[in-house]
C-alpha cells in the first residue's frame, strides 16, 4: 500500500467543501428569507454545476429561494447539486484510496430510472417535514417542528422496503428534539445536519429507495472485521469480509440491522442481531463461512441469509488480510450512496509506530501520520485505544471525515511479551469476559421488562 | 504529514448527543427528554396493570403525574410526588446530572449528583396537564422492539458510528 498517496490533497475536493459550506450556513438561518451571504452561496452552487444536465433546474430552484416561493421540488433541485459536487468528492477520494491500495474496483451498471417502491403518500410526508425544517433552518426549529415528523417516522418504519428513510430519519429527529429550541443552541453541527436533511430528502424521492437488482455469489467467505453503527433507535453491525469465488477474491460486506432503544447500548446490542445472522457467531469464533448462492447487490453488499451459508474451517482475520486482501476486487458504490462519509475500506497495515496523545492516538507510516478515529471505537467489544496505541499491527477501514483517519478492527498487539489479536466485534457471537457478559445479561434483562411492559399496555 | 482535524461543525460524523447510559427498568421503565420536559412512566408498586405519567416542564418548572388512565396521582406534595422523584432519579441515571439539569435550566450545585438535587433547584409546582401524548411517546418507544430485524444494509447509519468519545 503507497500511503504517501494520501498525503497530499485531491484536487478539487476543497473547492466542492467550499460551495458545500456555503449552501450548509444558508440552512442554518433557513431559506425563507436568504440574506446577502446565502443568496451569494446559493449562486456559487447553482454556478458549480452548470456545465452538468442539472444546470438549469438548479439555476431555477435558485432563482426561486431567492423569491421566496421554494416548493419541494425546488428544494430537491438544491439537494441535488449538493449531493452531485460530494459525490464528486467522494469518487475522486476513493479513486485515490484505490491507487494507494492497488485495489481494482468495478464499474457501476448503467441505471434504468429507478422503479417506484410505492407508498408515495409516506414519502410525501417525509418531504412535507424535511420541507418545513429548511424553511424553519436549524436556528427556526422548536419543539412542535421536531414532533411533526413522529408520525411519517412510525408509518416509514413499519415498512421494511423504506427501512434506510426511516432509520435515517430517526436518527435525524432524535438529534433535532435534544438540541431544540434552535435559537438557543451553543453550536450548531452544520455539516452533518445539512448532510442528514439532504440525504433524506433524496431518498424521500419516488424512485429513489428502489431495490437494486441482487445477483447471487457462492464460496468461502472469509471475514476481516465488524464495524457496527448504532443510533437511540437503531443497532446496524456491517462484517467486511473477502469473499473467494470462482472469479478471484472479491470484497464483500454482510449487513444485519434491528431497531431498538436508546437505554440497549454497548455489548447488549449483539442479542437483538444476533439471531438473524449466523455469520456474528462465526465471527467470534474465527471461522470462515461457505456461500452457495447468496443474494448480492451490485454494490458489494450481501443480503445475508442463513439458508444460503454454512459454518466453514477456522480462518483468522490477520491472515485473511495478510494473504487475500491486496489481490482483493472492490464493488462500485451505488450512486445515492456517493458521499465521503460512506467511505470505509478495508485496509492491513503494519510496519508504524504509535503515539498516544491526550486528544488521540495516531499511526505513522513512512510518509503519513495517520489519526485513530477514536469517535469510530466502541465498548461492544474488548478493543480499546490503549491496545491500539501498543500495537504492531491492525485491520482497519480507511476513512475521511476532513482529512484520513483510520478506524480500527483488530489489533496485534503485544501483551505480556506475546502477541495477540483482538478484535472489535470479537463478542457478536457472545461475550467472552465478565464485564461483557454483565452487560449483556443487563440487556437482556432491559428488553424482558420492555417486552412485558408492551404485552400488558400496547395491545389495548 | 496529515491534515489537522476539522472543527466539530465541520464534520459529517460530529456527535450531538452522548448515547444513553444503560440502567435497570424494572420500576421506571421510560424516561426522555423531549418537548421541554423530563417526562417519562414510572411502574405502580401496588397494581402491574397501572402506569403513572409523569412530567417536569423546563420553561416554568411545573409537574404532572396521573396514571395512564387519566386519575389524579393521590402522592402530590409540594415540590412533586415520588413518582416524579423516580423518574428523576433515573434521568440522572440514564443522561448524567449536568444534561438533565441544563435540559430543564436548573441551577444545581457543581457536586449535584442526583435526581433530588434537580428536583430542589427547580421548586417543582403542580399544574395538571395531559398525560395522554407521554403515555403514547413511551408506546411508540416500546414499539421499536417489536418491529423486525432486517439483513439489507442501510448505508446512512455510517453517519452514526456507535460508542465513540463525547465533545
Amino acid at each position: 500500500m503507497r500511503f504517501d498517496l494520501l498525503t497530499t490533497p485531491v484536487d478539487g475536493v476543497s473547492e466542492a467543501y467550499d460551495v458545500v459550506a456555503g449552501f450548509d450556513g444558508a440552512l442554518v438561518g433557513g431559506l425563507l428569507r436568504p440574506g446577502a451571504e446565502q443568496i451569494a452561496a446559493l449562486h456559487a452552487l447553482a454556478a458549480a454545476v452548470s456545465g452538468t444536465p442539472l444546470a438549469g433546474r438548479v439555476a431555477e430552484a435558485v432563482e426561486k429561494t431567492i423569491a421566496g416561493s421554494i416548493s419541494d421540488e425546488h428544494l430537491a433541485a438544491l439537494v441535488a447539486a449538493r449531493s452531485a459536487l460530494l459525490g464528486a468528492a467522494h469518487d475522486a477520494l476513493l479513486a485515490r484510496l484505490d491507487e494507494a491500495a492497488g485495489r481494482s474496483r468495478g464499474t457501476w451498471p448503467a441505471d434504468g430510472p429507478g422503479v417506484s417502491a410505492g407508498a408515495d403518500n409516506l414519502l410525501a410526508a417525509a418531504r412535507s417535514w424535511l420541507s418545513d425544517l429548511a424553511i424553519a433552518g436549524w436556528r427556526g426549529i422548536d419543539h412542535d417542528l421536531v414532533s411533526h415528523a413522529d408520525q411519517a417516522v412510525q408509518a416509514l418504519l413499519a415498512e421494511p422496503r423504506l427501512r434506510r428513510l426511516g432509520a435515517l430519519l430517526d436518527g435525524f429527529a432524535g438529534e433535532l428534539r435534544a438540541s431544540a429550541p434552535g435559537a438557543t443552541m451553543p453550536r450548531v453541527p452544520v455539516r452533518r445536519w445539512a448532510d442528514l436533511w439532504a440525504r433524506a430528502v433524496l431518498l424521500a424521492q419516488p424512485g429513489a429507495l428502489a431495490a437494486a437488482e441482487a445477483g447471487a455469489v457462492s464460496g468461502r467467505l472469509l471475514p476481516l472485521g465488524i464495524d457496527l453503527h448504532e443510533h437511540p433507535t437503531a443497532v446496524q453491525a456491517q462484517v467486511h469480509a473477502v469473499l473467494e469465488t470462482a472469479d478471484g477474491p472479491r470484497l464483500v460486506r454482510a449487513s444485519v440491522s434491528a431497531p431498538k432503544v436508546d437505554t440497549l447500548v454497548g455489548s447488549g446490542v449483539w442479542q437483538l442481531l444476533r439471531s438473524h445472522s449466523a455469520l456474528l457467531a462465526a465471527i467470534t469464533e474465527q471461522r470462515a463461512m461457505e456461500l452457495t448462492d447468496m443474494p448480492v447487490t451490485p454494490g458489494g453488499d450481501l443480503i445475508w441469509s442463513d439458508a444460503h451459508a454454512k459454518p466453514g474451517t477456522p480462518a483468522e482475520p490477520f491472515a485473511t488480510a495478510r494473504v487475500q486482501l491486496a489481490a482483493a476486487a472492490a464493488a462500485p458504490v451505488p450512486p445515492l450512496e456517493r458521499h465521503p462519509v460512506r467511505l470505509a475500506e478495508p485496509v492491513l497495515i503494519e510496519g508504524y509506530t504509535t503515539a498516544a496523545h491526550d486528544d488521540g492516538v495516531t499511526l505513522t507510516l513512512p510518509g503519513l501520520t495517520l489519526e485513530v478515529d477514536l469517535e469510530r471505537m466502541h465498548g461492544a467489544g474488548p478493543l480499546t485505544p490503549a491496545l491500539v496505541a501498543a500495537s504492531t499491527a491492525c485491520i482497519g477501514l480507511l476513512r475521511w471525515d476532513g482529512h484520513w483517519t483510520i478506524q480500527p478492527l483488530a489489533v496485534e498487539a503485544q501483551v505480556k511479551r506475546k502477541t495477540v489479536a483482538v478484535h472489535a466485534g470479537a463478542w457478536a457471537g457472545g461475550a467472552a469476559d465478565a464485564a461483557g457478559a454483565k452487560a449483556e445479561a443487563a440487556a437482556a434483562d432491559a428488553v424482558k421488562v420492555l417486552r412485558e411492559r408492551a404485552g400488558r399496555l400496547l395491545r389495548r | 504529514m496529515n491534515a489537522a482535524q476539522k472543527p466539530w461543525e465541520e464534520r459529517s460524523a460530529a456527535r450531538v448527543v452522548a448515547p444513553a447510559r444503560p440502567r435497570k427498568l424494572a420500576k421506571v421503565p421510560f424516561v426522555e427528554l423531549a418537548d421541554g420536559r423530563l417526562q417519562g412512566v414510572v411502574s405502580s408498586g401496588s397494581d402491574i396493570e397501572r402506569v403513572y405519567v409523569s412530567s417536569l416542564t423546563a420553561a416554568n418548572h411545573s409537574f404532572h403525574c396521573s396514571t395512564n388512565n387519566n386519575r389524579p396521582c393521590g402522592g402530590i406534595r409540594s415540590g412533586g410526588c415520588n413518582h416524579l422523584r423516580a423518574l428523576a432519579d433515573e434521568a440522572v441515571l440514564q443522561y448524567g446530572v449536568a444534561r438533565v439539569a441544563r435540559y430543564l435550566r436548573a441551577d444545581v450545585a457543581e457536586d449535584a449528583t442526583t435526581g433530588a438535587a434537580v428536583l430542589a433547584a427547580v421548586n417543582a409546582w403542580h399544574e395538571p396537564s395531559a398525560g395522554a401524548p407521554v403515555f403514547s411517546r413511551f408506546l411508540r418507544h416500546l414499539a421499536y422492539l417489536e418491529l423486525p430485524a432486517t439483513t439489507e444494509p442501510l448505508p446512512e447509519l455510517h453517519w452514526f458510528p456507535a460508542g465513540g468519545a463525547v465533545r
